[in-house]
């Protein structure tokens, strides 16, 4: 059984059915793909994980527990982080703090009234949070005012943001768009890196078929709501359904 | 310095000193002169900008921290105050206790009433803490008469029980609020030539009162707490999905403030002992909204200037009557006289709201950032580069969030 198993999963809005009969099931430490064209309800899907939408039908587990009922909050204090497709910082904040404000929440929990501390003398903290926006080549920016920064560097910050927390499930929405192309290499030169010395598993959602093909080791393709197919990437690039799909567009 | 960082510490000196030699430096002209009317530095007035700026204070850490805007903040500054007369009636003339029932009792009020309103965000919450407020100040006007006094308000009377102190005085008189022995009453004039200051132990005491209290939300700002009200501010929904449950923490910063604006409201009591309903009225939510908004929304010591600027205002201004203009235009033609005091005239005496509002008006089209940043302003002309001495740190931007 994989980390994430979503059974049945149904969605609708009014008359609109925005996802049906969806099953997937994501390994641990793989990287897995959910490629589809617009509206075909791979945000929606994503928003049915992490507790900002509740499915109609159908089940959610992550490791077993059901995610359903629970809250955003507690669904990532399970180990789920997600990125969203338009990047969600805390803008009023510096960079560094962005980056404290996750590391407080994995180890504090979800409330802890610290309220004569101060965050200036949280040494460890900030060597963490230094560490990983060195990862991220952001460490130049760490005093910054988060909201004055390109839509790239948000997106490579909320990325920080929940890789800091070192989630069990990274879910990423689109995490490249809006990068300029050296900086999406370098985002999946993070992501392989990752991958490779951690114990993370990604959902990605990408249009960008060159970031897809150099990360994932499955696929989903999802057409207004349904999964058309789920393979390896080598399958899929070849795949007729596919290309019908969705990459023949861009062929 | 106490934990402080230096810039920090070095604001906490600064308003030390200030508050320390307020009576000198809030009486600059001597006695009898023209400008004398101008003079801030009597006991009643001072006591009144110190312990407006608790409220202020306090409320600035709900609305400058989490940006939720609180309409009806005044009806914790009633509930601190009625809790301290009762104590002063009941227990003894001592204002310690008094000051101790008074924010246990608002905190657990701010608990209530924040678990409910903070359900929802927005307009909706300052529409419930409105209505909670105006129904405890109307349930103390009328239907709660024997707790709080209805229309005459709450006062010590000379049946009173106090257990620990005494019922009257050898004199018969009734006894005035105290810290072992000091009455808050008591002064000590220093006369220098034409110069009269007046040094009161009821302003020492809710000076102390008010520099503790800075200094606690000067920890409050720069504590991970803190950060986290600033978050909410910022973004609940990534708030959310970064595993913290933001209503615990808004419900807290809730309760903080709420039991400062008890803290002030038992410090009123304990500078003249009575409570009366009026001072849960909507107008009082109002005012400490426009002292935090006029000083500067989110910053350290905004609120203290603008509640100090307010209470100056209603103070100094509001006694300016037509007799003193026609004094200070008197070296003009008579026409002209007139005509210069009839222009001046709606801005004085009860007009001082109109000069108020117009301020206010100018404050937050010109200045968003309230005073503190027409301090940085002046200061950044003057090419001193400690701009930032005196703000949070932050930017001083004031859009009231969620
Ligand atoms: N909250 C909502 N209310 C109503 N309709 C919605 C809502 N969220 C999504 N939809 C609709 O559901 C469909 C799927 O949307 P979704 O955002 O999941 O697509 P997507 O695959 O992420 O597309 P894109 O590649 O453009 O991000 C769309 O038709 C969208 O308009
Ligand atoms: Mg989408």
């Amino acid at each position: 059984m994989g980390i994430l198993e979503v059974k049945d999963v149904n969605k609708r809005f009014g008359g609109l059915q925005a996802l049906g009969d969806v099953n997937l099931s994501v390994k641990e430490n793989t990287c897995h793909a959910i490629i589809g064209p617009n509206g075909a309800g791979k945000s929606t899907l994503l928003n049915c994980l992490v507790g900002k939408l509740i499915p109609d039908t159908g089940s959610v587990l992550f490791d077993g527990n059901s995610v359903l009922g629970r809250t955003p909050f507690e669904i990532c204090q399970m180990g789920i982080s997600r990125v969203f497709q338009t990047p969600e910082i805390f803008g009023d904040l510096s960079v560094m703090e962005n980056m404290m404000i996750p590391l407080f929440a994995k180890r504090d929990g979800a409330f802890r009234l610290h309220a004569i501390e101060s965050v200036a003398s949280e040494a460890e903290l900030r060597t963490d949070a230094e560490r990983m926006l060195e990862e991220v080549n952001m460490l130049d920016k760490a005093n910054m005012h988060s909201a004055a920064m390109s839509r790239g560097d948000k997106r490579r910050l909320e990325m920080a943001m929940c890789l800091v927390q070192n989630p069990r499930l990274l879910l990423l929405d689109e995490p490249t768009a809006g990068m300029a192309r050296a900086d999406t290499n370098n985002t999946i030169d993070l992501l392989k890196e990752i991958k490779e010395k951690r114990d993370i598993t990604i959902a990605i959602i990408e249009h960008d078929m060159h970031v897809v093909f150099s990360l994932a080791d499955r696929i989903t393709v999802l057409a207004q709501g349904t999964p058309l197919v789920e393979d390896s990437p080598e399958n899929i690039k070849g795949h007729p359904k596919v290309k019908e799909a969705y990459l023949g567009e861009a062929a | 310095m106490f934990g402080l960082e230096k810039k920090d510490a070095r604001l906490l000196l600064l308003v030390a000193v200030l508050v320390a030699f307020a009576p000198f430096l809030l009486n600059p002209f001597p006695e009898g002169s023209a400008m004398a009317q101008f003079n801030a530095g009597y006991p009643d007035l001072m006591q009144r900008f110190v312990i407006f700026g608790i409220f202020a204070i306090g409320f600035n850490i709900l609305f400058g921290l989490t940006g939720y805007l609180s309409f009806g903040h005044a009806a914790f500054l009633g509930v601190g105050s009625y809790a301290a007369v009762w104590m002063f009636k009941l227990l003894s003339m001592n204002v310690l206790p008094a000051i101790i029932l008074a924010v246990a009792m608002s905190g657990l009020f701010a608990l209530l009433i924040g678990y409910i309103s903070l359900r929802r965000s927005g307009i909706y919450f300052s529409i419930l803490t409105l209505a909670f407020a105006q129904m405890m100040f109307a349930l103390a006007y009328s239907v709660l008469t024997p707790i709080t006094g209805g229309e005459t308000g709450l006062q010590l009377a000379l049946d009173d029980p106090r257990i620990l102190g005494t019922s009257q005085t050898a004199g018969g008189n009734i006894p005035v609020p105290g810290l072992f022995g000091l009455e808050m009453r008591d002064s000590a004039e220093l006369v220098l030539g034409s110069w009269v200051f007046t040094f009161n132990v009821g302003y020492y005491f809710a000076a102390i009162v008010m520099l503790v209290s800075f200094y606690l939300s000067i920890r409050i700002f720069r504590s991970p707490f803190g950060m986290m009200l600033r978050a909410i501010k910022s973004n609940q929904q990534r708030l959310n999905y970064t595993g913290l449950n933001p209503k615990p923490y808004t419900l807290a910063a809730f309760v903080i403030s709420g039991m400062y604006a008890g803290l002030a409201g038992a410090l009123m009591a304990s500078m003249d002992p009575l409570a009366g309903a009026e001072r849960m009225f909507w107008t009082a939510s109002g005012e400490v909204v426009l002292m935090t908004i006029l000083g500067g929304v989110g910053t350290l010591i905004g609120p203290v200037l603008g509640a100090g600027a307010i209470k100056y205002m209603e103070n100094i201004i509001s006694k300016i009557n037509s007799d003193i203009l026609h004094g200070w235009f008197a070296f003009l033609p008579d026409g002209l006289e007139d005509f210069v005091v009839a222009i001046i005239y709606p801005f004085i005496g009860k007009g001082w709201h109109l000069t108020l509002g117009l301020i206010f008006m100018g404050v937050v089209i010109f200045l968003p950032g309230g005073l503190v940043e027409g301090g940085q302003r002046i200061a950044a002309l003057f090419g001193r580069k400690k701009a930032s001495d005196d703000d949070s740190g932050k930017s001083a931007k004031t859009e009231p969030a969620e």
